[in-house]
């Protein structure tokens, strides 16, 4: 369970985020929807305890994202960010055994190692486990990433824009995966994105979030109508309906 | 049915933990160089008395040693926290305050009457005051900013700068005759090593050498990046403190010991990188320590056996040392 406690992140006198009150429980997807600067990422990355909140916390299983060891946080929360530009080279099974690292302290045991060959399965990488990351394509690169992910195996991810710069098929590889970290392994998954359809379409719960309030809260399809849309995107959009999920024609808006 | 598909699975685990056979190799072709470059240091050309001669050359060959593994360990720390392979820890000034320092003791005390102080006092004194200012640095950049390690360089860059200028004055101010005797001093030398001061000098090295070796697998997790091992649930910051205070020690003791040596570590680390091809502290720390001391033990011999000691190690280091960094500075241009 990730709970957001009055949490508010301030630049000078701007302020970023200014969430009261959040709850994430349960397995399944929630998306973080918004335009730039909505304070989507500012909020995953502190709940990741990579940033510092100006004030309030964020309680992961109870523990202070501020305040609890970062050693047992691990175990606990992996997070994604947008850009993974490692400042050393590595194979593919060595940044996946990375993610053994909150268990075994860089001492992989017998079960780590299965946990990463199931990771690899999982991500079918086992053909690229021993090329070198930036030998990868950007699609495969982000699988690499979200193997470790999976090894690391907590209940809770946070993906920050795992989409950007992927190819239409390989944005909707990432997105199946995604869902599988859900239905399959039974993670509490929070992901940033950028396409609104794409939250609709995948998300069980999307919080639309705005100058860093969230504006609007509750299932794809209650959230997303027209008068939502413009006030999260600033934008007239007709929004439509495709096998039961909203979609919004923002390509249309003029 | 899992029980004939495991061993399978289990090949490219094992293919994992094979590659680490490579720095293995590398680190004992290293560790061969290290015992003949000793060898040879040790009995070429022995003449004279031979339990004296052997006596001198073994405190120099144990200087060079401890000198060597703890500039190379110092750069391999300092790498992993900067994220960066081409900085040297001479960045954060260590090696202009050690020159102001001598400058400053020359100006005041004349050279030869400095000289004359009993060199425990001088070494306790020169490590005392570059400790004090390495924990300045640290507590005002790292405590403050959140382990913001640019930052700290930064500063070391404008302080060994402010080093510089004032020890440049200062020197101007000097007598001539004292400068020379002082220039001199100013370069790494072996020749006369206290054999009390090695011994201490050896335990702090040793000391920050265990806590560098049961951090390893931590430094590897920082090697990926602050936001990667934060994930990972490493205290970066934790461990960007301590690396900062055991390079500081590490920088530190040789200088106060025999003076400043540029590029030593740089040389040595960056050759242990390109060798071994890995990231590992477990294979890259104990390979550089070997590599530098060898360097530099084999600089040594080179010079007192064929230049007939016209010139210091510490100087052909600092040459072959600034090509290296060059080339080095020329590669990652190229990526």
């Amino acid at each position: 369970m990730i709970e957001v406690r009055s949490l508010v992140k301030r630049y000078g006198d701007t302020t970023v985020l200014d969430c009261p009150d959040l709850t994430l429980d349960g397995a399944g997807v929630t998306a973080l929807v918004g335009a730039n600067g909505a304070g989507k990422s500012t909020l995953l990355t502190i709940a990741g305890r990579l940033l510092e909140p100006t004030s309030g916390t964020v309680l992961v299983d109870g523990h202070d994202v501020t305040t609890a060891p970062s050693r047992e946080l691990a175990a606990r929360v992996a997070i994604l960010r947008q850009e993974n530009n490692l400042a050393v080279r590595l194979t593919v099974r060595e940044l996946v055994e990375f993610g053994r690292f909150p268990y075994s302290q860089g001492r992989l045991t017998d079960d780590d190692h299965r946990l990463v060959d199931r990771a690899l399965d999982t991500l079918e990488l086992h053909e690229f486990a021993a090329r070198r990351l930036d030998e990868l394509s950007g699609g495969q690169r982000q699988r690499a990433f979200i193997a470790a992910v999976v090894a690391q195996d907590t209940d809770h991810v946070l993906l920050d824009e795992p989409l950007n710069n992927l190819d239409l098929r390989h944005a909707a590889q990432s997105m199946a995966m995604i869902r599988r970290l859900a239905d399959e392994f039974g993670k509490t998954v929070v992901v940033v994105l950028h396409d609104i359809n794409v939250a609709a379409h995948h998300a069980d719960r999307i919080v639309a979030m705005r100058s860093g309030r969230v504006v609007a809260d509750g299932e794809p399809s209650t959230v997303i109508d027209e008068p939502t849309m413009r006030e999260v995107f600033g934008l007239d959009v007709e929004v439509t309906e495709h096998h039961g999920r909203p979609v919004v024609l923002h390509f249309l808006a003029s | 049915m899992s029980v004939d598909t495991e061993p399978i699975r289990g090949e490219p685990i094992r293919g994992g933990t094979f590659r680490p056979r490579r720095s293995i190799v590398v680190t004992a072709v290293i560790g061969v160089a290290f015992l003949i470059a000793v060898a040879c240091f040790m009995t070429y050309d022995l003449r004279g008395s031979l339990s004296y001669a052997l006596e001198l050359r073994a405190r120099k060959v144990a200087a060079m040693t401890l000198v060597g593994v703890g500039l190379s360990v110092a750069t391999v720390l300092f790498h992993t926290v900067s994220g960066n392979r081409i900085l040297t820890p001479a960045l954060m000034g260590f090696d202009a305050l050690y020159i102001l320092l001598q400058t400053v003791a020359a100006y005041l005390f004349g050279t030869f009457a400095f000289l004359r102080i009993e060199v425990r006092v001088r070494f306790l004194g020169e490590l005392a005051v570059m400790m004090l200012f390495a924990l300045f640095l640290n507590h005002i950049f790292l405590r403050r900013t959140r382990g913001d390690v640019v930052l700290l360089m930064l500063a070391g860059v404008v302080m060994s700068g402010m080093f510089r200028a004032i020890g440049n004055l200062v020197a101007r101010l000097i007598d001539p005759n004292e400068f020379v005797a002082l220039q001199d001093r100013l370069f790494a030398s072996f020749s006369s090593v206290d054999e009390q001061l090695l011994g201490a000098s050896a335990v702090c090295v040793a000391v920050a050498l265990v806590v560098v070796w049961r951090m390893r697998y931590q430094l590897d997790a920082v090697a990926l990046g602050h936001d990667h091992a934060s994930s990972l649930g490493v205290d970066v910051d934790r461990v960007t403190r301590v690396s900062m205070a055991l390079v500081a020690v590490l920088v530190a003791v040789p200088t106060a010991l025999v003076g400043a040596i540029t590029f030593l570590g740089l040389l040595a680390s960056n050759g242990v990188y390109l060798a071994t091809r890995t990231f590992r502290h477990r294979s890259t720390v104990p390979a550089a320590a070997l590599a530098g001391a060898t360097i530099l033990i084999a600089a040594q011999f080179v010079i007192e056996e064929f230049f007939a000691f016209n010139t210091r190690a510490s100087m052909v280091l600092a040459f072959f040392g600034g090509i290296a960094f060059i080339a080095l500075l020329l590669k990652e241009q190229r990526r």
